[in-house]
């Protein structure tokens, strides 16, 4: 019953959506508006209704309602009901909904307020957020459907197979969602750009709108990255945070070109240049999020993520094929009004220093889709099955990523319009000096990899020229008003959001850097094979292997732990107990015990689960050096973008 | 548009190609059988190989003091279709074994003995063949079919 009348939902959704498509546009080309103002309730229904259907679906997945398949493959009887809700999105029909509700969301949110105030541009915003979700929606019910039940005459089973226990995390309740809301919230700036596209409108005022929507959306595809990379340290058990995996380079294509993005509208909006640049940008970035969500989906390449398999691949492929098309032919029609009045002048002006940034950009995104696309093509081509690993990505995005960070640290520095090798260089001179300090101290704490120092001198330069940059803001406004330093530091920030929620998040993403750079460059790693009480060694640091626990867990999984003293010269530090849970289904799990400080990371994981003795326990360890700063520099990116979201003060009284 | 930023575009496309090509070419890693490796074996000297192959038990030589580890693999298809249409991973493994006529190829690994490498695993390898005909790897994945059908994740191991 309850399932049927989730279907039904469904069903009636997509009609509605489809209604609602085909209303908007046969009545903003007839000019009519209660056609429109039609088209819009319709499409404000579709949130109600997605709603209710995601809500029978959780309704089934607590209440262990095996005779649904979905659940039955995504949930059991000793799931917490936490996990069981998370479950929303642990496999395939179930996040197709999931973006689904998200996109309805969004676009409800959107034709809500200030319906009056876009009115020109509103109507093919839904039009286009509508399409999406059409094609969503209809995925879900021909192919995908989750409330879909097991075969009639089959015995209902008394249990589930249950969520894929790698999945089986408090990680899984924020990073899919984050990686969801990111993924999908582009839609709408991408929305926003084909209305203008359409209507003719292609003044700055789509980039204006959309200006919180494109900061929220890279926030959350960030926080996704960070929180999978966050997962990937503490569940997967390989001693790292960042394999290259396609399904990770998937979600990081559009992190790239929306990068880009947020960067270059500030140049549409402050010089009225880079117009043709904003629309291919926002354009490929939808079409990348989409991507996305196909190789995530459709089991193309073998992958960490490729949980769910299935047969909607090709219709991904039609649906990103048509949007591009119908995107860039757009843009070719409207290439005439989106030329630019003004000219770039000067090399190191701030507007060329931004294109640079966007041309970087775009390079490693052309890198990481070369690396995803080079095996299919060369097998299609020469037959062989060649393929690429992180060795390629390393050496081919390294010197882009160092570029990038040199230009961290010069951009700030450079003026508008016109700008000089002299006015530059009286400029940076004395951050670049102090940010010499940065190679010198790692030189003598014994560094010698001359990569790393030229990387830690960039990341000190960009650090330096930021904090100056706050620095003399706030000076200049105490010495004029004569008031308290750190309240006009808090008021210079307070009116100018953006600039200054841009220099935190350049200070985050260096400190993520001094993180990549210790494990790339400085990570060692040791296996052997331990007889209770004897020991390891690595970097300095002794593990010795104390006990040995085998015991079955309620759930029914088997877990070996193992418990091991870590100190350093004689100095006890703490107990590290890595834990190898080995599931009734077969499935393995390895849980590193990791002891974690700004210096290093020791990272112990037990290896094999055959054959584990207390005579002999193979052990892995780990000696990641810095790696915890990638964290850090996580949380400060946060905070940088929730004061860049807000709105000026200045703005406001205006 | 201004003819220095036309040549500065085409230094960083220049520059970006370079970074492609050349380190696609140094590290591109060819899907090899161990029939494909015999038959091509003077042309794939050096060049970076992921190679799988099934272990023959008797001939796993470990020394640990050298932490060197030698042993010899025999031919199974890389295709998964033709795995499953033989009657899964195991029997192929176990076929490959015994059968006399496959292709063999010896095989040189540093490190610490793998639980796992036993008769009839399967070795999953990637490193380079060197003119006396080894293959020299560098890292050394094990799968044990019998036991756990479903694999875990390439990135879990």
């Amino acid at each position: 019953m309850l399932p049927s009348l989730g279907y039904g939902i469904l069903v009636i959704t997509m009609l509605v959506s489809i209604y609602s498509v085909s209303i908007a546009i046969y009545g903003e080309t007839t000019k009519s508006a209660a056609m429109v103002e039609s088209a819009r309730r319709a499409m404000l229904l579709t949130l109600p209704l997605i709603t209710a259907a995601s809500l029978i679906l959780i309704y089934l997945l607590i209440n262990d309602r095996y005779d649904v398949e979905y659940v039955w493959s995504v949930t059991n009887r000793t799931m917490p009901t936490y996990l069981k809700i998370t479950a929303w999105w642990g496999g395939q029909p179930g996040s197709l909904l999931f973006w689904s509700w998200l996109l309805s969301v969004f676009t409800a949110s959107v034709t809500l307020r200030k319906w009056d105030r876009d009115r020109e541009l509103l109507p093919w915003v839904l039009v286009v957020t509508g399409i999406t979700l059409t094609f969503f929606i209809s995925l879900i019910v021909f192919f995908e459907n989750p409330f879909k039940l097991i075969p009639a005459g089959v015995q209902v089973p008394l249990d589930g197979r249950g969520l894929n226990p790698l999945l089986r995390h408090p990680g899984m309740i924020i990073h899919p969602p984050a990686q969801y809301l990111g993924f999908v919230s582009f839609t709408i700036p991408f929305a926003f750009a084909i209305a203008a596209l359409i209507t003719g409108r292609t003044d700055d005022r789509w980039i204006r709108i959309t200006r919180k929507w494109t900061l929220w959306a890279w926030l959350f595809l960030s926080l996704g990255l960070v929180l999978g990379m966050r997962w990937a340290y503490d569940v997967l058990g390989w001693g790292g945070y960042w394999g290259w995996d396609p399904v990770e380079i998937s979600a990081l294509m559009p992190w790239l070109t929306g990068t880009a993005f947020l960067h270059s509208v500030m140049i549409q909006e402050k010089r009225g240049m880079l117009k043709h640049w904003n629309m291919i940008l926002i354009i490929l970035t939808f079409n990348l999020v989409i991507f996305g969500t196909f190789l995530t989906r459709s089991g193309v390449l073998s992958s960490v993520h490729a949980f769910a398999q299935s047969e909607i691949g090709p219709l991904f492929f039609i649906f990103i094929g048509a949007t591009f098309v119908i995107s860039f032919a757009l843009l070719i029609h409207r290439w005439e009004d989106l030329k630019s009045g003004t000219e770039m002048k000067s090399m190191l002006s701030k507007e060329a220093l931004f294109l640079l940034n966007n041309l970087l950009f775009l390079s490693l995104l052309v890198i990481s889709f070369w690396g995803v696309i080079f095996p299919l093509l060369s097998e299609l081509f020469t037959g062989s099955k060649v393929t690429v690993g992180p060795p390629f990505y390393e050496r081919a995005t390294g010197p882009v990523w160092g570029a990038l960070m040199l230009l961290m640290g010069i951009a700030p520095l450079a003026a508008w319009g016109r700008s000089t090798l002299k006015t530059l260089g009286r400029a940076i001179w004395k951050p670049a000096l102090a940010a010499l300090l940065a190679p010198i101290l790692a030189f003598s704490v014994g560094i010698r990899n001359w990569v790393a120092l030229i990387s830690f001198t960039l990341i000190a330069l960009v650090i330096t020229v930021s904090i100056r940059e706050f620095w003399r803001g706030a000076r200049a406004r105490s010495r004029k008003s004569g008031g308290n330093f750190f309240i006009e530091l808090w008021n210079l920030i307070k009116r100018n959001r953006r600039r200054y929620g841009g220099y935190i998040i350049h200070i985050s993403m260096v400190l993520m850097g001094i993180g990549i750079i210790g494990i790339e460059f400085f990570q060692t790693d040791t296996q052997q094979h331990l007889a209770i009480g004897e020991t390891i060694e690595i970097s300095g640091y002794t593990l010795r292997y104390d006990r040995l626990d085998q015991f079955r867990h309620e759930d029914g999984r088997l877990i070996t732990r193992g418990e091991m003293t870590l100190s350093k010269d004689g100095k006890f530090l703490e107990t590290l107990a890595p834990r190898f849970d080995l599931y009734p289904d077969g499935q393995p799990m390895t849980i590193p015990a990791v002891r974690s400080t700004l210096v290093d990371d020791v990272y112990v994981i037990l290896v094999n689960w055959e054959g584990i003795t207390a005579e002999s326990t193979p052990f892995k360890v780990y000696h990641n050096p810095l790696v915890k700063w990638v964290w850090i520099g996580g949380y400060l990116f946060v905070f940088g973008i929730f004061i860049a979201v807000g709105s000026d003060e200045e703005r406001k009284k205006v | 548009m201004k003819p220095k930023f036309i040549i500065g575009g085409l230094l960083i496309v220049a520059a970006v190609i370079y970074l492609i090509a050349s380190s696609t070419s140094a590290n591109a890693e060819y899907f090899m059988t161990i029939e494909e490796v015999k038959a091509q074996e003077s042309e794939i000297i050096g060049k970076s190989l992921r190679i799988s192959g099934a272990v023959l038990g008797d001939t796993i030589n470990y020394d640990p003091d050298t932490l060197s580890i030698n042993f010899t693999v025999a031919n199974v298809t890389g295709d998964n279709d033709e795995i499953e249409a033989n009657g899964g991973l195991a029997k192929v493994l176990h076929d490959a074994v015994r059968a006399e006529g496959t292709p063999r190829l010896d095989v040189v690994y540093n490190g610490p003995m793998p639980d796992l490498l036993k008769n009839e695993a399967q070795a999953i390898m990637t490193g380079h063949l060197e003119a006396d005909g080894v293959f020299y790897a560098d890292e050394l994945l094990l799968k044990c079919p019998t036991k756990y059908e479903e694999a875990i994740p390439d990135q879990a191991e």
